[in-house]
């Protein structure tokens, strides 16, 4: 194993954090069948890309930021979001972190290092590139933190972002979380690198910076890649484009209905578009998070009862986030009309 | 001594770049001085740092001047032509506009948008609109419009401190325009119109370089008999609906002269605020001074006959007084 190994607490660290994205996405999903109503608009979620994201923060530090798309759940409560406002706030309630007033696909929390997101996809590259600027301005080795899907890498703001980036040597790191999809798309159908069999992170090249593909189910993969381009980023010599090749584990999000109809998830597209079950049932069998545990178990790192105990503290946490949300009052009306400017 | 616009804004700048060290300048050649030569000179003086050339990216570059914004810069960036903005729409609207309310109050983008706008010189259609009224439809963002050199001083220099994304459009047809450089303490306040000219038969409500179109309209109407109150509105967003109002309560006649067509364009919400607003104080119907339904064509003699000028407000101003 590499230098960029984490020890065996930090490796349960990564796993708990892991599982806490699991679980409190889990119970978001779940609110739509107990709690029919509860959610309105848009979810998505990021199962399935736990290792990634994990992998992809664990070496974050106080002064680093990063940004995201509207799959944003898990960002925020690795950086030490408290789950409780996450959950109100995608619930639309008072406590949630923006108040309500942005809902599942707009988290932030500024005081944790999570600048926001944009749903607009492709949309928050360039910002990201703009904190870096700032970083790089105020010359303290801060590095921003730049996710976005497959997909989102067909956008002009991609590819101007990146040559900027580049040109400029701005300390960013770029996560490609490459699910294979652009809601019912695959990539193969969409993007001229996957069509011809080459990995994304090809599109590198063309702006002269590292591009890496990685197993994005590996947390320890990822963190070893993304620490590797931080350190790059942090010591001056620029970005680096990282692949991190994920499966998402559910549908791209809830359905969209008209008011009245009840909201859930439907099936994977995998099964529902393209009729391939034996894709998506792979795929569940590589979940990375129960493989991770078992990983940890294995090596002697992780016990079963310690691993127990992981688990029914997690699920008292998410619990309670639900619990707390549940309970939240609904934002008023004078709030509504609050924030637009300074 | 004299001096242009050009001159006059570009010493805001190098004013605000010298009181705050968190302000930048980005744009396209802005290292060069940009397109019409308003930042010659700062990169050399504030280091080229603080003066960055960025490539033709517009979608890039203001999504990159917000992120920055929303880490303790106050970048000024510059968008050669108010037509190229069609290219950072999405930054501007769907993210510099939006990023203080989607976080419940956790942002702020303290961010101008130098651009200039306007027909002048056969620019032809792509390098001559008037799209101001894009911007307004959107809450979050600020609109200012100065209509000359001393007015572009004090408006960039509050505009820069407000705190809020700003698009601060320059018309080209002013950039020669020359006033004498008083220095003030005072700087104008956002959101806030002023009273150009004093009048009392009707209110002309102008912008940008139609401010200077509406004064001339105004002498002559003076000449004619018909004493014309001339607003000049600096900021289209947000409205300073209170000095529309206590003008137009005083005249009970008003017009709206702008550069731009009139569908869909400042001038109608403008008349159809006052007619909501201020009905009872109307003695005619509000009247709307504008270009006609088309692009901006080439040949400099049909661009020239198609801008409204003074004449135009004249014409306007006698139907309202009769
Ligand atoms: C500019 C824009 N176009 C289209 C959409 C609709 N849309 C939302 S998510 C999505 C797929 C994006 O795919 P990818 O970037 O791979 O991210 P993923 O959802 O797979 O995480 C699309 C097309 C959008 N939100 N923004
Ligand atoms: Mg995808």
């Amino acid at each position: 194993m590499s230098v960029n190994t984490p020890n065996a607490e930090r490796q349960i660290w990564i796993y708990t954090q892991m599982l806490r994205i699991r679980t409190f996405e889990e119970r978001v999903k779940r609110t739509f069948t107990d709690h029919p109503g509860v959610i309105r608009g848009h979810t998505h979620l990021a199962d399935g890309a736990e290792a990634s994201i994990v992998g992809s923060l664990s070496g974050f530090k106080k002064g680093d930021a990063a940004l995201a798309t509207y799959r944003c759940h898990g960002y925020p409560l690795v950086l030490g979001s408290d789950p409780k406002a996450a959950m109100a706030e995608i619930y639309g309630r008072v406590d949630g972190l923006c108040k309500g007033l942005g809902g599942s696909m707009h988290l932030t929390d500024v005081a944790h290092g999570f600048l926001g997101t944009s749903g607009i996809v492709g949309a928050g590259i360039p910002h990201a590139a703009g904190a870096a600027w700032a970083a790089q301005i105020r010359g303290k080795e801060e590095v921003v933190l730049c996710f976005f899907g497959d997909g989102a890498s067909k956008q002009g703001a991609f590819a101007e972002t990146l040559n900027i980036a580049s040109l400029w040597k701005l300390p960013c790191v770029f996560v490609m979380e490459n699910n294979g999809y652009n809601v019912v798309t695959t990539s193969a159908q969409e993007d001229a690198n996957a069509a011809a069999g080459e990995p994304l992170s090809i599109k590198a090249k063309a702006f002269a910076m590292p591009g890496v593909t990685v197993d994005g189910t590996d947390p320890l993969a990822v963190h070893a890649v993304v620490s590797e381009a931080v350190a790059r980023a942090r010591a001056g010599h620029g970005p680096t484009l990282v692949e991190s090749k994920v499966y998402r584990l559910s549908a791209h999000g809830n359905i969209i209905a008209p008011p009245g109809v009840p909201l859930h998830y439907p099936e994977h597209e995998a099964i529902t578009v393209f009729g391939n079950s034996a894709e998506y049932e792979a795929a569940l069998r590589g979940d990375p998070v129960p493989r991770f545990r078992g990983i940890l178990v294995q090596n002697g790192i992780l016990t079963p009862e310690h691993a127990a105990k992981i688990t029914s503290e997690v699920d008292a946490e998410m619990q309670a986030a639900v619990d707390f949300a549940l309970k939240s009052p609904f934002p008023t009306l004078e709030s509504a009309l609050q924030y637009n400017y300074a | 001594m004299a001096q242009t616009f050009i001159e006059i804004l570009r010493r805001a700048l190098d004013e605000e770049m010298a009181r705050d060290a968190a302000v930048y300048l980005l744009g396209e050649d802005v290292a060069e001085g940009g397109a019409f030569g308003v930042t010659k000179g700062l990169a050399a003086k504030h280091g080229a740092t603080r003066v960055k050339n960025t490539p033709i990216s517009e979608a890039a570059i203001t999504g990159m001047a917000t992120g920055a914004a929303l880490c303790g810069l106050k970048p000024i960036l510059e968008i050669m032509f108010i037509d190229f903005a069609t290219l950072a729409l999405d930054c501007l609207v769907n993210q510099a506009a939006k990023y203080r309310y989607m976080s419940g109050g956790q942002l702020a983008v303290p961010m101008v948008v130098r651009t200039q706008s306007g027909a002048a010189g056969g620019a032809a259609a792509q390098h001559s609109q008037s799209l101001e009224s894009w911007f307004i439809h959107v809450p979050g963002l600020v609109v200012v419009a100065p209509s000359s050199p001393m007015e572009a001083y004090g408006l960039l220099k509050s505009a820069i401190r407000l705190g809020d994304p700003v698009l601060f459009i320059e018309h080209k047809r002013l950039y020669a325009m020359k006033e004498d450089f008083v220095d003030s303490a005072e700087l104008p306040t956002i959101g806030k119109a002023r009273v150009a000219r004093e009048g009392s038969d009707v209110t002309i409500i102008a912008y940008s370089a139609m401010v200077r179109t509406a004064l001339e309209a105004a002498e002559t109407l003076a000449g004619r008999g018909i004493s014309a109150e001339v607003i000049d509105l600096r900021t289209l967003l947000p409205l300073d609906m209170a000095t529309i109002s206590a003008s137009v309560s005083k005249t009970h006649r008003a017009i709206v002269a702008h550069e731009a067509v009139m569908s869909g364009g400042v001038g109608a919400e403008i008349a159809a605020r006052i007619a909501d607003e201020l009905f009872d104080e109307l003695d005619a119907p509000v009247k709307r001074v504008g270009c006609p339904f088309v692009p901006i064509p080439f040949a400099p003699e049909l661009e020239k006959a198609l801008l409204p000028n003074a004449l135009s407000i004249v014409q306007a101003a006698q139907e309202l007084v009769r």
